[in-house]
């Protein structure tokens, strides 16, 4: 590496006004191994970036240092310039003496002095680097989409609509999620059922898109673009392929109590079920905790009434294997158990509001079944306790939610617009009931929502309280709701028949253990973390692993799915080549330095070395030494470090070049 | 006599350290100029070799700065520089070296004023050691010739 040349910029007055970049540019030209050095105002605008173009044609440079801002900013801007004037892009490397020196200090001679130092270790690093080329991965365009609610049938459906195979996998017997529980949507009193079932007939019958319900992924190994997933297909007991869905086995069962978590336990149904009526596959699961036969060996009644014999007690967990390219994570949300937790939880529960305690204290979901059409009520508001009509229900918002002292800072989102929703509908069913809603905030700031509020005030009656809810207690069967109005500044005492409890919304259960297999990071609430909170809220920090919906934080239906569809796209986008390239500051193992200790395999957080055997012209096995997969390898170099023998390097930041940069000082 | 500015060296990691750097920057906060940062992918591929060689060089005070535990971006690398460093201290004071005079702290992308608090530290601290000497002694020592 001879022939470097050297741009320093101005940044208009960011670097110039501090550093001398007249002075810099003359003490670097003399620099051994620098032939052209030169300086200009803007290096990263046109004009710029063809100064570099034509320096690198007209010197034959076979190295360029930009002396400018941070690489994080423009390190690919001038590494495809010089790939366009045919240099490696890697032999193009960046000083930052702007966010490290002329935004940072205000003594210009030292601060020269500093940048004169740091191109001369960039110019030195240069010297030694060597060409690098993109590697080029194979990818297997199947998507796999976890999560079958809304979030993942979009996703699902965007991806197969452009042409890929997907697989979505549901751990429940249905697809559909939180929102085929609901009643109606919020603005647009939409029916939830209504406008869910369509998309989820849609995805399951799509020609691209296969679906596994009562299914988890139980393992993901590989890369970006080649994922070995393993999924469990826990035992139906029941042939789907046969089975036309008639209703004859749930109807005959005798297992008749089991409370369904569907109806959030405010209904029943069988050992052979399906969750409910619309349920997408229409056909049933045994449970096989509750069935009779199964657990005791007697009864056997819906195998003996099976019209074309599809049960069979003998079906086992089934174990499938997929390849596939990227995975879309979308394992929703559920809502935060408030009964007394124990001291030692993190998330302590709302003793003082008897949840679990009095039957009609309930939660968001439980009031969504009461007022669904084909819930465990039809559709009509009753009490748990006696299933009379309630004339006065009390609503109480941000339960968990914005506490610290429950160990929930964060603001769920929805609970404002559902709460607006669950008082409208109550009103609509009961005309006569008197409906209270105890706030903090109104949170209703999407399309149309603060109409949607205001229409809950105004039109529907429903009056807001300003203030929390200390104790509610029982007394003559009403429930004595205390709390405080902070506006008028009153305590208030409420005789309740009803109290709904907008509790926060948590992460699924197990979905810190998911995060481990697909290797995605994750809150301490068990959310999973977005690649960038503000510029990469569906991406993660993994290659190939997209978010979408509330897994990764509360949300509503329409960002998620807008999110979905915005996961689907950067998958299509990672699709949309026949071959991945992947950056190749990839580590390299001497062949004939290596002597198979494996330090480097047990440091690699990648599980990307690999064992190469070195066999003799007979072909007998001399040695076993370590091979690094490019396609895993993501260049961290703790490998390099350990390595007793120095066997292995890091292209990119090889010790040859990083021994150069420390020399230099 | 003029004022000791020690000669600091600074390994930093790419993702966590060096934009926490550039935040240092961007949000115009002002600190000494006489650290000369060299950039690793991560903190994990610090060889302490580097750091003797840094002293060789004539560094005053080496200073080593990755993602906080847990957050290493390439998820364990950080574990391993800080498991490095714990023996590496005491061969620092086996050979003499004052440990003192090695640094290591965790800086996050979001720590801009803590990256710059460290630097003051650090330059407060080895103001009060004085310059390194140590391997200028033994080059020094005709005996070696």
């Amino acid at each position: 590496m001879t022939k470097i040349g050297v741009f320093i910029c101005w940044c208009g007055e960011n670097i110039a006004r501090t550093v001398d970049v007249e002075k810099v540019t003359q003490v670097i030209a003399q620099l051994p191994g620098v032939v052209h050095s030169e300086h200009y105002k803007y290096m990263c605008s046109d004009p710029g970036q063809n100064k570099i173009k034509d320096a690198i044609r007209a010197y034959k440079l076979d190295g360029v240092v930009v002396a400018a801002c941070s690489p994080h900013m423009h390190e690919s801007t001038f590494r495809n310039a010089c790939a366009e004037a045919g240099l490696n892009p890697y032999l193009c490397e960046m000083a930052n003496i702007r966010e490290h020196c002329s935004w940072v200090h205000d003594d210009k001679e030292k601060a020269t002095e500093k940048a004169i130092d740091l191109v001369k270790v960039m110019v030195n690093k240069v010297r030694r680097n060597s060409k690098l080329f993109p590697i080029k991965v194979p990818i297997e365009k199947t998507a796999l989409v976890i999560g079958g609610g809304i979030a993942g049938i979009q996703s699902a459906i965007d991806i197969a609509n452009a042409g890929h195979k997907v697989i979505l996998v549901e751990k429940e017997p249905s697809i559909g999620g939180h929102m085929s529980q609901l009643s109606e949507t919020f603005p647009t009193l939409d029916c939830s059922q209504c406008i869910l079932t369509p998309r989820m007939v849609e995805c399951f019958k799509h020609p691209n898109i296969t679906v596994y319900t009562y299914s988890e992924v139980e393992n993901v190994d590989g890369y970006v673009g080649n994922f070995n997933v393993k999924i469990r297909q826990k035992a139906k007991y029941v042939d789907h392929k046969t089975c036309t869905g008639c209703g004859d086995c749930w109807n005959k069962c005798p297992q008749k109590k089991i409370p369904n978590s569907f109806e959030m336990n405010l209904g029943m149904r069988t050992a052979i079920y399906i969750p409910f009526p619309q349920a997408v596959p229409n056909k049933p699961v045994i449970d096989k905790e509750n069935c009779i036969k199964l657990t005791k060996d007697k009864c056997g009644i819906c195998e003996k009434i099976c019209p074309p014999k599809s049960i069979n007690y003998q079906d086992k967990d089934k174990i499938i294997e997929v390849k596939v390219g990227a995975i879309v994570a979308a394992t929703g949300f559920t809502l935060y158990s408030i009964e007394k937790h124990p001291t030692e939880d993190v998330l302590k529960g709302y003793g003082e509001y008897g949840y679990g305690i009095y039957p009609d204290v309930i939660d968001g979901l439980q009031f969504e079944r009461l007022a669904s059409a084909s819930g465990p009520t039809s559709g009509e508001i009753r009490r748990i306790s006696d299933g009379k009509e309630p004339e006065t229900v009390v609503f109480i918002k941000c339960v968990g939610s914005r506490d610290n002292a429950k160990g929930i800072p964060y603001c769920s989102k929805i609970c404002c617009m559902y709460t607006a929703k669950h008082a409208m509908l109550y009103k609509h069913k009961v005309h006569h009931g008197k409906a209270y809603v105890f706030y903090m905030d109104i949170r209703s700031n999407g399309k149309d929502y603060d109409e949607f509020v205001r229409r809950a005030i105004e039109e529907d009656g429903v009056m807001y309280i300003r203030g929390r809810v200390s104790k509610i207690y029982r007394e003559n069967g009403k429930y004595v709701v205390k709390g405080a109005d902070t506006l008028t500044g009153e305590q208030v005492e409420i005789k309740a028949d009803m109290v709904v409890l907008a509790t926060a919304m948590v992460a699924q259960e197990g979905v810190d253990k998911l995060c481990q297999i697909l290797r995605i990071p994750y809150n301490q609430f068990n959310f999973m973390a977005e690649a960038h909170p503000k510029l990469k809220p569906v991406e993660t920090n993994t290659a190939g692993v997209f978010l979408a919906g509330c897994c990764q934080f509360p949300k509503d239906i329409p960002e998620t799915v807008a999110q979905a569809s915005g996961a689907a796209a950067k998958v299509l986008g990672l699709f949309a080549n026949d071959e991945l390239e992947r950056s190749p500051v990839t580590a390299i193992v001497n062949r004939e330095t290596c002597v198979g200790c494996f330090m480097c395999e047990k440091v690699c957080p990648y599980n990307a070395i690999e064992r190469e055997e070195i066999k003799d012209r007979e072909g007998k096995v001399i040695r076993v030494i370590a091979k690094v997969n490019k396609g895993l390898c993501q260049g961290c170099g703790p490998c390099v470090a350990i390595c007793p023998s120095k066997s292995i390097d890091l292209e990119g930041f090889m010790d040859e070049e990083l021994y150069a940069e420390i020399n230099t000082l | 006599m003029a004022e000791f500015e020690p000669k600091i060296i600074a390994f930093v990691c790419n993702w966590c350290t060096y934009c926490g750097a550039d935040l240092a920057g961007t949000s115009r906060m002002k600190y000494p100029p006489n650290v000369r940062m060299i950039k690793v992918p991560c903190t994990g591929r610090i060889d302490v070799m580097f750091l003797i060689k840094a002293f060789d060089r004539g560094a005053d005070a080496i200073w080593v700065s990755g993602c906080h535990p847990g957050d290493c971006h390439y998820t364990s690398g950080n574990f391993y520089a800080r498991r490095r460093w714990g023996i590496f201290r005491k061969c620092l004071e086996f050979v003499g070296i004052n440990p003192k005079r090695v640094h290591f702290s965790w800086i996050s992308a979001a720590e801009g004023k803590k990256f710059v608090d460290t630097i003051r530290n650090i330059n407060k601290e080895v103001k009060k050691l004085g310059p390194f000497k140590g391997y200028k002694e033994i080059i020094d020592d005709k005996r070696l010739i």
